[in-house]
């Protein structure tokens, strides 16, 4: 279960917003980096996000590049999962492998607020705006991606298993 | 009835899984060729030792390029660069340092791509190399991790948009206004998860090198791969570096499956800029003619190619540029080319600055990070807050002609 807050984004959020470019080339240190977390559209959001929240996006989140730096911040953050209307297609990946889980959710928008409290069940895909007192369904996880998000993330699941998700 | 007809990217992949794949299914594929730069691979390298993965799939066909930032601007990137260049040499993979150029300048033309082929980059403009026929898409440092030790990823095979351009390019529109005309209708998100493939005589008569431009923004539009069915320049392109048995021809059968179509009457087009910050905010350059330039970038894996060069040099020849001008010819051989042309001379005397072969100030990280308040005309492929350095310049994107114009009355610039 994710217990959090949730902090709101707009539509085509792109992955240099979420982790500058000059900042990105220069370190593999997570946690340094995570403190320029969305510094490019919310300059404040590493200092504001707490572990257990989310954050709730339009269309096409994460777009542009193919830097896995960008929800590795988000993760390093404490961001624990994002919602958004849908995502950009690397950035789904990359969200799986690392291990920040990421629901596609058509109408979030609309049931969600800046600062509402939710509590979300990735298995059943299930999300509780306990704010609102409203349930809402998202899209289902494949079940693949669903292990492996629960393992940490691709390289977790290949240490626990000693194969990839998708190999018999 | 069942469609069994197929789309160029729905053979491939079901070529590439040893499977009969359609799009929304998920297949496991062999890749044919895997590349990672210097801002993914060192992560890619950290999962493999994380994952105690010590050995490569095929040493052959994995290459690692130096080039969003080389040389390295800082210690920092000088430790990932030498991380990547130890570890390279260890496994014998093909590195190409410093200098060499763009990775998807380079991976075409030093023949990695064939069409028919399935290739992956640690770099979301991977799909570029689509314009040779191949299926080509970016992925991150994990999923190239994976690529690197077993040759083999997971796809969703995916839906197509068809993009048919017909009729003749007036004078002064290029590959690159097709593009942003393109995407600018689209929008940024409107090909989400799909191929672009690009169809029609105007295709057709355009150079594999300005092919590459279209596919090159597919991603600009959310798409997961750009591609155009070869024909015989394409094959005239690969013959001076592949044999026939590396390569195979596909194409879409006629009753394939399209989840959309776009229609472009080439003879409308004009120049046109993506404006700040979207690459989607696509206009006629006429309306922003006039607007006052700082600074002027040519290059990148989107027009850093010879007949980029060629067409800025016609510009620029005999003239002053006014504004910063930074230009890069985007691979080694191409900078060799353009010296022997005599096109870096005229850069030089025309007042610009030549860099070397590489990402250039592209990304933001060196060799010309703009002013904040800065205006900067540019023919990269994104225009995004802070993408060059500065969360308060203004990029506009164009084409290289455009570009040119520009760098000489320092204002945008029709170009006709």
């Amino acid at each position: 279960m994710i217990r959090g807050k949730v902090w709101k984004f707009p539509n085509d959020v792109n992955t240099d917003y979420i982790i500058p470019g000059k900042y990105k080339f220069k370190t593999l240190d997570m946690k340094e980096l995570a403190q320029h977390a969305m510094e490019g559209i919310d300059p404040d959001f590493a200092k504001k996000v707490e572990k257990g929240d989310s954050i709730v996006a339009g269309k096409n989140f994460g777009m542009g590049s193919s830097r896995e730096q960008a929800p590795l911040v988000l993760k390093y953050a404490g961001v624990s999962l994002v919602i958004a209307e849908d995502f950009a297609r690397i950035f789904y990946r990359n969200a799986f492998n690392v291990g920040l889980p990421v629901l596609i959710c058509r109408g979030i928008n609309e049931k969600v607020d800046q600062g509402d409290l939710l509590e979300v069940d990735l298995r059943k895909g299930k999300i509780v705006n306990v704010t609102k007192k409203i349930e809402i369904s998202a899209s289902p996880i494949p079940d693949f991606l669903l292990e492996m998000v629960e393992s940490g993330g691709l390289t977790e699941y290949y240490k626990k298993y000693g194969r990839f998700p998708w190999e018999k | 009835m069942y469609n069994v007809d197929k789309t160029i990217s729905e053979k491939i992949l079901s070529k590439a899984s040893n499977s009969d794949a359609y799009a929304g299914e998920i297949v496991v594929a062999s890749v044919d060729f895997a590349m990672a730069q210097d801002g993914t691979a060192p992560l890619t390298i950290r999962a493999l030792q994380e994952m105690g993965l010590d050995k490569v799939w095929n040493k052959e066909r994995i290459a690692l390029v130096f080039d969003h930032n080389a040389p390295s601007p800082n210690e920092g990137v000088s430790k990932l660069h030498t991380l990547m260049r130890e570890w390279g040499k260890k496994q014998g993979v093909i590195l190409y340092d410093v200098g060499s150029g763009v990775c998807h300048v380079l991976l075409p033309e030093q023949g990695h791509v064939a069409p028919g082929g399935l290739v992956v980059g640690a770099d979301s403009h991977t799909c570029t190399y689509g314009a040779l026929g191949a299926f080509a898409t970016g992925l991150g440092s994990t999923d190239m991790a994976v690529v690197f030790a077993s040759g083999k990823l997971w796809f969703r095979v995916p839906e197509t948009l068809l993009v048919s351009v017909n009729g003749k390019l007036p004078k002064g529109v290029y590959s690159k206004d097709i593009v942003l005309t393109v995407i600018g209708k689209v929008t940024a998100s409107g090909a989400n998860y799909m191929a672009v493939e690009y169809a029609g005589d105007t295709v057709e008569e355009l150079s594999v090198e300005s092919r590459m431009t279209l596919c090159n923004m597919a991603v600009e539009m959310g798409g997961k791969t750009g591609i155009v069915a070869p024909d015989r320049k394409t094959i005239e392109y690969v013959e001076k570096r592949l044999t026939k048995s590396q390569y195979q021809i596909f194409s879409s059968d006629p009753d394939a499956d399209y989840l959309s179509r776009l229609e472009i009457d080439a003879n409308d087009l004009v120049p046109v800029v993506a404006c700040p910050h979207e690459v989607d905010n696509v206009k006629p350059v006429t309306e922003v003619e006039g607007t006052s330039v700082d600074q002027v970038y040519i290059g990148t894996c989107t027009n850093g190619r010879i007949e980029d060069l060629r067409i800025a040099a016609k510009v620029l020849k005999n003239k002053k540029t006014k504004p910063i001008t930074i230009i890069v010819p985007a691979s080694r051989e191409i900078y060799l080319q353009a010296l022997e042309e005599g096109l870096i001379e005229i850069f030089v005397k025309a007042g610009a600055v030549v860099c070397n072969p590489g990402c250039g100030p592209c990304v933001g990280t060196h060799q010309g990070i703009p002013s904040p308040g800065y205006t900067v005309v540019s023919t990269a492929n994104r225009n995004f807050k802070g993408r060059m350095g500065s969360d308060e310049a203004e990029i506009y994107l164009a084409s290289p002609h455009t570009a040119a114009a520009t760098a000489i009355k320092g204002e945008i610039t029709d170009p006709r």
